[in-house]
């Protein structure tokens, strides 16, 4: 039987499926995947949590963003088979779990989501950013989502919402 | 009528959607599984010009997991072939175009073949089974190129590759050229763009062989457009055809197109009799959407030395693909740059030319603002260089050359009609709003110190929710209204069901603002449903700003019917004339007395479940339907003004934005804050076009930068914070006095963005006339202005 | 744009790793990020049979100082490099590079030695590895070997990596007390490869340039260091008024080529006006 984290060193071959232990959103999973599937493909169609999106598998555009032991990192640039051993974390779990109830609150309010098809990633990344504990100007907020593409809003809300849910952790 | 002021029209309410979105729980079509569903992929051609001389199926059809591989033989004989011309212009001509190329292929990406299999990645390995074999043609690449003597044809039967040439002329522009004291001739280049909707097209085509019905799950902006075009070109009776857009993740015009990949896997699905999924994937998106804004434009412009405009004239030429765009004609870039260019200013005198030429390149179709960004930019540039040259401000000269209020309504040169236009009030409004003044002697000051800031002034009308007449005599078959189904529930609270779509702007709420308004509810006792062709009245859905003002009013109208069939069973109920009773906030009041007399759950419990406790002949009527369309009216004018202010970094010519303001004027404002995030969005989508994005071609037409990590799209770093003002002149023919929003930002920041770029260069004696504002062409402005 | 099949390995300690790529030469690829290889992959540009996941190995990882030597494992994250203090004081110009990297995401993930792997002439890092005169360490089941990083990258997206070698450390020697450090590339959106950039390292007598090491990346092929510039410019007293006293040396060292939307010419010019810039920031600078 092979062990899901390593292979044993008289293994020199691999295989086309291997089997992961991991932490998905809290709750230890265990599952055989295609090497060649990549994690956001992995979570969307294996698992069904759709909320991570495809934008343009290659690791330009944000949409794909998820939680690898607590931070950011592109779905589409990870295979599923990498994330034995280590925690991933969507946006599915992270808003059941409460994390990001004050980033989608001023989200909301401010509108800073039209079509909100890169919405997960960019509120990860917002979520990374807050974790940081790090007071950031506009200028640093703009950068730090500067990875996560957006048509719609032309960022101005997204910065308002990020610069709020800073200021608000702050005094709490 | 009650208006509440937390919910109804006016109110700033967020899209209702984003709760359940940004929790992950959004339904966008690649999240939408179907039994038995397979997976479409297209064999494309790498060619932009090409015989197909030989393909190879075998191997791709035994690969593993696949159910069919599909080619021109199995796929084309299914559908009545596309010819995209409009039949109100005379001379617009296209080749017919079948889903799949046959022989020859004319465009790079053009499909030739479909695999349909279990999954999207086995569908790819047996499309790299596929053989084909391929002799290169010449290839015409740009639109001068196509219409030099002896330039390849790329569709014999038309004899050369001039899709559309048309001219207008109003009064006597060669006399007043010859008589002016300035004249400014400009010629600006505009590269082939892109909508880059961040989640690209798919559909879900589900052909049920037990009753020859159709199903699409499409990301489309108008599920009525392709029930039609289903219907029409696979002759499926209509009524058997249902098209309904899931969660939609940004359509921008794109989303609109016709698209023969996407009715090519509708036919995989009959011919399989099981669901098939097609999702673009990034790469294909940029060999198959449909493309926009490659255009050539000369312009001119005459003044007197009194700083009267005395004549305008453009000559444009758009490249616009290897077919015609079948319903959203390719002639309506060119067609709008030459009618609403220096719409907002007097003059008398104006000829303007458009050609459309075919090109072996994917196919023109629409993209936000369409033709009226260039309108915008001529326009602009034109009357900022033309304020220089008389040695007055560039506000200034808009003050003495817009249409006085006073000559409203009017009917432009060009042939626009301006009726409840605000140019001179969102001017002032926006000069305000920047400190004008201040901002210029910034840029005096800093220029002394060898710092380069531009600031670009840039106004615009747009043509907003087009009505019968634009699109009928077209032949299209695109329907301009849109309607409404209103359903009390037997609990009171209200369903709506919306021929709108929302693609992210929020029409649906804005549909629930007006209802719960109408009808005299809160906005949480409202539901609103969009988005399925066989559910809701029949309607056009989300395209040329149109959602709010014609569905809107729509919805208005229906909720004032709802209201009267209310009133009218609580009048019967309570013995109380309807006249002196109302609703708010889900109960009916004596306006007399100010009680309330009964609710509106139980309206409906007795409404649906005690007829029989009403007089015989009562007719409950608690589901009522409107719909509207604007039979006499072209198009709603709205119209808006904007600044950007920029810096040139002269050593590199790199461009920062450093900030933007809008005013814009799109009648009543039924959500000032979704209104204001779509003028934000549509504005840096124009920063981007203007300085970023390109597809760039070699000389033999291959596209050269199809990853997004070479077509840059703005990203949050680099662009500026946005100030958005209103001002609210209601569209006069309406009850709600809505105009459309959704394209303006992008317009006037395409003027305002060219302008603020040449002004920052003007010192230098530098011009920039070739979009994007690269580095490299900001630089050779620079070095062609020292003469090197 | 789904990647084709290929096997998928997890090796237990890199003697596994070694004798994996051995014994699969050509069909076997590693990986540790994946940040660039994943990419291709997903675009079908290479067709790999076997993936080594290198990423968690032990030995890779890990940072130490000695003999005026600063060590960091090949694993070392880009994130990493940004919150390392060992770095921050002895090889700043790693901070000062790694922020212009990809985006948070692509920090999280690419490491130093993928990045010096992958050899992308338009990256950052090799170029600071070049500029910073560092020693990349390469193992295999043959033993480990040393190579100067200006000897290691030999074209385009080519290294001197063998078959079944992997980058195991990099070495950096920590950087003479009074040493100034440049860094400045241009690229059109943050984040984005850079189309011009520099790397530079500089002794400096007061205000005039002393021995200078300059690395190009982005209008070049690799990396590499750019001598005939740092001849032209050793004696110059900064603030230089122009680019003309190096602008012939530039064009020497660099001879880029016209691609699609940047003209040589173009790079050449960005290239003098990036060294003028990076140049006068020396003195400015706090010393390394």
């Amino acid at each position: 039987m092979t062990n899901p984290i390593h292979n044993p060193s008289n293994d020199l071959f691999g295989e086309d499926e291997v089997t992961i232990e991991a932490t998905l959103n809290g709750r230890p999973l265990r599952r055989r995947v295609k090497a060649r599937q990549h994690l956001a493909d992995f979570l969307r169609q294996e698992m069904e949590l759709t909320g991570t999106h495809l934008g343009c598998e290659h690791g330009i555009c944000g949409a794909c963003t998820v939680l690898i032991d607590g931070r950011t990192a592109r779905g589409c640039l990870t295979l599923a088979a990498q994330i034995s051993g280590k925690t991933v974390d969507t946006i599915e779990g992270l808003a059941e779990s409460g994390k990001l109830a004050g980033l989608q609150a001023e989200f909301i309010a401010r509108n800073a989501a039209q079509c909100a098809f890169c919405s997960s990633g960019m509120l990860l990344t917002a979520y990374e950013l807050l974790s940081s504990g790090e007071t950031s100007s506009r200028a640093e907020i703009r950068e730090f989502i500067s990875g996560n593409m957006c048509r719609c809003t032309g960022y101005h809300a997204i910065v308002d919402a990020v610069e709020a849910a800073i200021a608000l952790q702050g005094k709490s | 009528m009650s208006a509440d002021a937390a919910s109804g029209i006016g109110a700033r309410i967020p899209r209702r959607e984003l709760k359940r979105l940004l929790s992950g729980h959004g339904r966008y079509i690649d999240d939408i599984k179907l039994p038995r569903m397979l997976h479409a992929c297209f064999v494309r051609s790498p060619h932009p010009h090409a015989r197909l001389v030989a393909l190879e199926v075998a191997a791709a059809k035994r690969a593993p997991g696949v159910a069919a591989v599909f080619t021109a033989a199995d796929i084309n004989p299914r559908c009545e072939p596309f010819v995209g011309v409009a039949l109100h212009r005379p001379g617009h001509r296209s080749a017919p175009q079948h889903l799949m190329a046959a022989e020859r292929a004319v465009w790079q990406g053009q499909p030739v073949a479909i695999v349909v299999a279990e999954s999207r990645a086995e569908a790819e390995d047996a499309a790299e089974l596929l053989t084909a074999e391929w002799q290169p043609l010449p290839a015409v690449g740009d639109q001068l190129q196509a219409i030099a003597p002896g330039a390849p044809v790329i569709h014999a039967e038309l004899g050369d590759n001039v899709a559309f040439d048309f001219s207008l002329e109003k009064g006597e522009p060669v006399k007043a050229f010859a008589d002016a004291d300035i004249v400014i001739e400009e010629e600006l280049r505009f590269e082939r763009q892109m909508a880059m909707t961040l989640e690209t097209r798919g559909l879900i085509a589900d052909y049920n062989p037990g009753d020859g019905s159709l199903t699409v799950m499409h990301a489309h902006q108008s599920p009525f457009q392709m029930q039609e075009i289903f219907s029409r070109h696979l002759r499926i009776p209509e009524h058997k055809v249902r098209v309904i857009a899931p969660d939609i993740g940004g359509g921008f015009g794109m989303k609109l197109n016709v698209y023969s990949d996407e009715i090519a896997t509708v036919v995989a699905s009959m011919l399989l009799g099981r669901p098939v999924k097609f999702c673009v994937d990034r790469l294909e998106s940029f060999v198959s959407d449909a493309q926009a804004r490659d255009h050539r434009i000369k312009c001119r412009i005459a003044l007197k030395r009194t700083g009267e405009i005395r004549a305008m004239e453009l000559d444009d030429i758009g490249a616009v693909g290897a077919y015609g765009m079948p319903m959203r004609f390719n002639v309506a870039e060119g067609m709008m740059a030459i009618t609403m260019a220096g719409a907002p200013y007097v003059f008398e005198n104006y000829k303007g030319r458009t050609r459309s030429v075919y090109v072996n390149k994917n196919l023109i179709g629409m993209y936000r603002g369409v033709g009226m960004p260039f309108a915008c930019i001529v326009g602009e540039l034109l009357t900022d260089l033309a304020a220089d040259a008389l040695g007055i401000d560039t506000v200034e000269f808009k003050r003495r050359n817009y249409w006085p209020k006073s000559s409203l309504p009017c009917v432009t040169p060009g042939g626009q009609r301006l009726e409840t236009v605000s140019f001179h009030e969102c001017l002032e409004k926006l000069v305000r709003l920047v400190s004008y003044e201040a901002l210029r002697k910034e840029q005096a000051e800093l220029r002394k110190r060898g710092i380069y800031r531009g600031i670009g002034i840039a106004t615009f009308c747009e043509q907003t929710a087009y009505g019968p007449p634009y699109y009928g005599p077209s032949g299209a078959s695109i329907s301009t209204q849109d309607g409404c189904t209103l359903r009390l529930e037997p609990s009171g609270s209200v369903r709506c069901i919306t021929s709108l779509t929302d693609q992210g702007q929020g029409t649906l709420t804005s549909v629930a603002q007006i209802v719960a308004e109408a009808v005299g509810v809160s906005i949480d006792q409202v539901s609103v449903l969009g988005g399925d062709s066989a559910i809701s009245p029949y309607g056009g859905g989300a395209w040329a700003s149109r959602g709010t003002a014609i569905g809107g009013e729509a919805a208005l109208r229906a909720g004032a019917m709802l209201r009267k069939n209310i009133l009218a069973l609580a009048s019967t109920l309570t013995q109380t004339p309807a006249d002196a009773l109302t609703i708010t906030e889900s109960q009916v009041i004596n306006t007399r007395t100010r009680q309330a007399v009964i609710s509106l759950a139980e309206i409906g419990r007795i409404g649906y479940f005690r007829q029989d406790t009403l007089p015989r002949d009562f007719d409950v009527q608690l589901s009522v339907s409107a719909s509207f369309a604007a039979n006499d009216k072209m198009y709603y004018m709205a119209n808006g003004v904007q600044a950007s202010y920029v810096e040139v970094d002269c050593d590199t010519g790199f461009i920062s934005m450093l900030g933007h303001w809008a005013v814009d004027d799109c009648g009543r404002l039924v959500n000032p804050l979704l209104v204001e995030e779509q003028v934000r969005g549509g504005i840096v989508q124009g920063i981007g076009a203007v300085l970023f994005e390109e597809c760039l071609y070699s000389e033999d037409a291959n596209l050269l930068n199809g990853t997004m990590a070479d077509y840059l799209v703005p990203m949050a770093g680099e662009m500026p914070d946005i100030v958005v003002e209103h001002v609210e002149t209601p569209e006069a023919s309406t009850r709600l006095g809505a105009k459309g929003i959704g394209e303006g930002g992008l317009i006037g920041a395409m003027g305002s963005a060219w302008v603020a770029v040449n002004d920052a260069l003007k010192p230098l004696g530098a011009k920039i006339r070739h979009q994007p504002f690269t580095p490299e062409r900001v630089l050779d402005a620079l070095a062609r202005a020292r003469g090197r | 744009m789904k990647a084709r099949n290929f096997r998928f390995i997890r090796p237990a300690s890199l003697d596994h790793a070694y004798r994996i790529l051995a014994e699969n030469e050509g069909d076997a690829v590693p990986i540790a990020g994946g940040q660039s290889l994943l990419a291709g992959l997903n675009m079908r540009l290479s067709a790999p049979k076997l993936l080594v996941d290198i990423g968690d190995l032990k030995e890779l990882v890990g940072e130490s100082q000695a003999d005026g030597t600063v060590c960091l494992g090949a694993l070392t994250r880009h994130r990493e490099l940004l919150g390392s203090e060992l770095v921050k004081k002895h090889v700043p110009l790693l901070v000062r590079a790694a922020s212009h990297i990809g985006h948070v995401a692509i920090r999280n993930r690419g490491t130093l030695g993928g990045s010096l792997a992958n050899a992308d002439p338009a990256a950052e890092l090799p170029a600071c590895a070049v500029a910073l005169g560092a020693t990349l360490v390469l193992g295999s089941v043959k033993g480990e070997r040393a190579v100067k990083a200006e000897d290691f990258f030999t074209g385009l997206f080519e290294t001197d990596l063998r078959p079944g070698e992997l980058i195991v450390a990099v070495r950096f020697p920590v950087m003479p007390t009074g040493t100034k450090i440049g860094f400045a590339e241009l690229a059109r959106r943050h984040g984005d490869f850079a189309l011009v950039g520099l790397a530079a390292l500089a002794s400096m007598h007061r205000d005039r340039i002393g021995d200078a090491r300059l690395a190009y990346f982005g209008c070049v092929d690799r990396a590499r260091l750019a001598r005939s510039v740092s001849a032209a410019v050793e004696g110059l007293a900064t603030p230089l008024p122009s680019a003309a006293s190096f602008e012939a040396a530039i064009r020497m060292d660099l001879a880029p080529e016209d691609t699609a939307g940047l003209r040589a010419d173009t790079k050449l010019h960005m290239a003098a006006v990036l060294t003028r810039r990076v140049l006068n920031s020396l003195a400015a600078r706090a010393p390394a």
